[in-house]
């Protein structure tokens, strides 16, 4: 077996612009629905409202013990069971999204417990309502805080992207699938591929490393 | 309708405990306006907690505390009292305010904003005014230069001015002073202590101090209250519990904390 630079050349352009299109349209998209949601689900679990603590806690737990791909698949075949009939990108962004929520809620509420007492107590003395106190004192310092690990689970989400292949969504990994059957040849298409993963990864993680140096908390 | 009469604060049969373990014992006391009472006695005795309930940081486990004539534990239902919700010591809490032991500055907001955040969101005073008064009150504790800084970068006695600084700027009624030097350098308290002093002698805030600093305490106040596993021992003017304390118990621990120095 021989690498093949004439291929190499063909199909790079086409996998790369599924990187832009798909994987990092994917990437984002659903890092912004978890950013948010998962925010919702972190305040939601510490309501003293039953009916909202306990929709927040399932959604957590079914979400961190069921695998991703059967999570695509319920959403892209089973929601059209029940009338609802969704694109495979917009599936894809959704379960992803979800799935990241229920991780970064649990980001939030690691940094949420570790604001001091003392943080709460002097906003009290102060009269801030409640809400004023999580805007204004506490979400700020939580967000200092989260800012590694967040970063961390969004390198983690766009790992895991090319699971969207089971849906078909055109993102990178699948474009390189498809280029490799034309002609069976699988190594340059998935080498591509996994470099293209490295080269935007790895100077993520570099950058989140050294954001959590400066953030003290390595 | 029960009354309070002239006192700013009245404890009635305060009661509080934690689990099994009786932090205070049926607490009967009252405070005048304008006086400045200094709260001494053994750690566990139930000082801080006394600062902790008025700040409503704490729930009673019995009786009543009075504000101004007003019910601080309890709202007024018809004419009788249930236990306050906290949309009514929201309102209640703004007469008081508290300067904490380790500070508590929010570590995410300049010197300034520290002091202008509840003016602004609670007072809703205009944004210009709520600085210029937060410029004159780090003036007035010798900050004036540090309005852009961040908590981060003052050391613990210029911290601990912020904190004042931002109590004072609430225009409370009431201020509870809750050991705070214990956190300081030792060679930061003298000068800490200067600042308080002239706020105690320039304004007439009610003032509740729980200090181990018995000099400043001798200094500073109208009235000292001894306390001793939950109930008070002795209460007086400084002169009379510093100088002929009637309790042994008094005695003991005032030579201990004196030795200590």
């Amino acid at each position: 077996m021989s690498w093949d630079w004439e291929f190499t050349q063909e199909i790079f352009p086409e996998i790369l612009a599924a990187f832009f299109k798909f994987t990092l349209l994917l990437t984002f998209a659903s890092a912004a629905v978890a950013i948010v949601l998962g925010l919702m689900l972190a305040l939601g679990r510490r309501s003293q409202v039953k009916a909202i603590s306990w929709p927040s806690y399932s959604v957590v737990e079914f979400v961190r013990s069921t695998p991703i791909p059967v999570q695509l698949f319920l959403v892209y075949f089973g929601l059209p069971e029940a009338g609802v009939r969704l694109s495979a990108l917009t599936s894809a962004v959704i379960v992803f999204g979800i799935h990241y929520a229920a991780y970064m809620s649990e980001v939030y509420r690691a940094g949420i417990e570790a604001i001091p007492k003392g943080q709460w107590e002097a906003s009290t003395a102060l009269s801030l309502s409640p809400t004023r106190t999580w805007q204004a004192v506490v979400l700020p310092q939580v967000v200092r805080r989260v800012l590694p690990s967040m970063g961390n689970q969004i390198i983690a989400l766009f790992k895991e992207t090319p699971f969207a292949i089971v849906i078909g969504v055109q993102e990178m990994v699948t474009v390189a699938r498809q280029n490799g059957a034309q002609q069976f040849q699988y190594l340059e298409p998935f080498t591509i591929a996994g470099l293209i993963f490295l080269v935007a990864s790895y100077p993520t993680s570099v950058l989140m490393r050294k954001l959590e140096i400066r953030l003290g908390h390595a | 309708m029960p009354s309070a009469g002239d006192a700013i604060i009245r404890f009635e049969d305060v009661d509080k405990s934690f689990g099994n373990n009786v932090v205070l014992d049926k607490m009967n006391f009252s405070i005048a306006p304008g006086e400045r009472v200094t709260l001494i006695g053994p750690s566990g005795s139930g000082k801080t907690t006394i600062l902790r309930l008025l700040m409503t940081l704490e729930k009673i486990t019995g009786g009543v505390i009075w504000v101004e004539g007003e019910p601080l534990t309890h709202e007024r239902s018809g004419d009788k009292l249930k236990l306050a919700s906290e949309k009514y010591l929201r309102e209640k809490r703004r007469k008081i305010g508290m300067v904490f032991q380790q500070f508590n500055l929010f570590p995410n907001m300049k010197v300034l904003e520290n002091i202008t955040e509840a003016p602004i969101s609670v007072l809703g005073k205009p944004k210009d005014e709520a600085r210029k008064q937060g410029l004159e009150l780090l003036g007035r504790v010798g900050l004036g230069d540090k309005a852009e800084a961040h908590p981060s970068q003052l050391s613990g006695g210029q911290q601990q001015r912020v904190a004042i600084a931002r109590a004072l700027a609430m225009e409370p009624d009431i201020l509870l002073l809750d050991e705070v030097t214990s956190a300081l350098d030792p060679e930061l308290v003298a000068d800490f202590l200067d600042v308080l002093r002239d706020i105690a002698e320039t304004t007439d805030i009610t003032m509740l101090i729980v200090t181990h600093e018995m000099h400043f305490a001798r200094d500073v106040s109208h009235r000292i209250m001894m306390f001793d596993s939950g109930v008070i021992v002795e209460d007086g003017p400084p002169e009379k519990i510093f100088g002929e304390p009637d309790h042994d118990r008094t005695k003991k621990f005032l030579k201990a904390v004196l030795e200590d120095r």
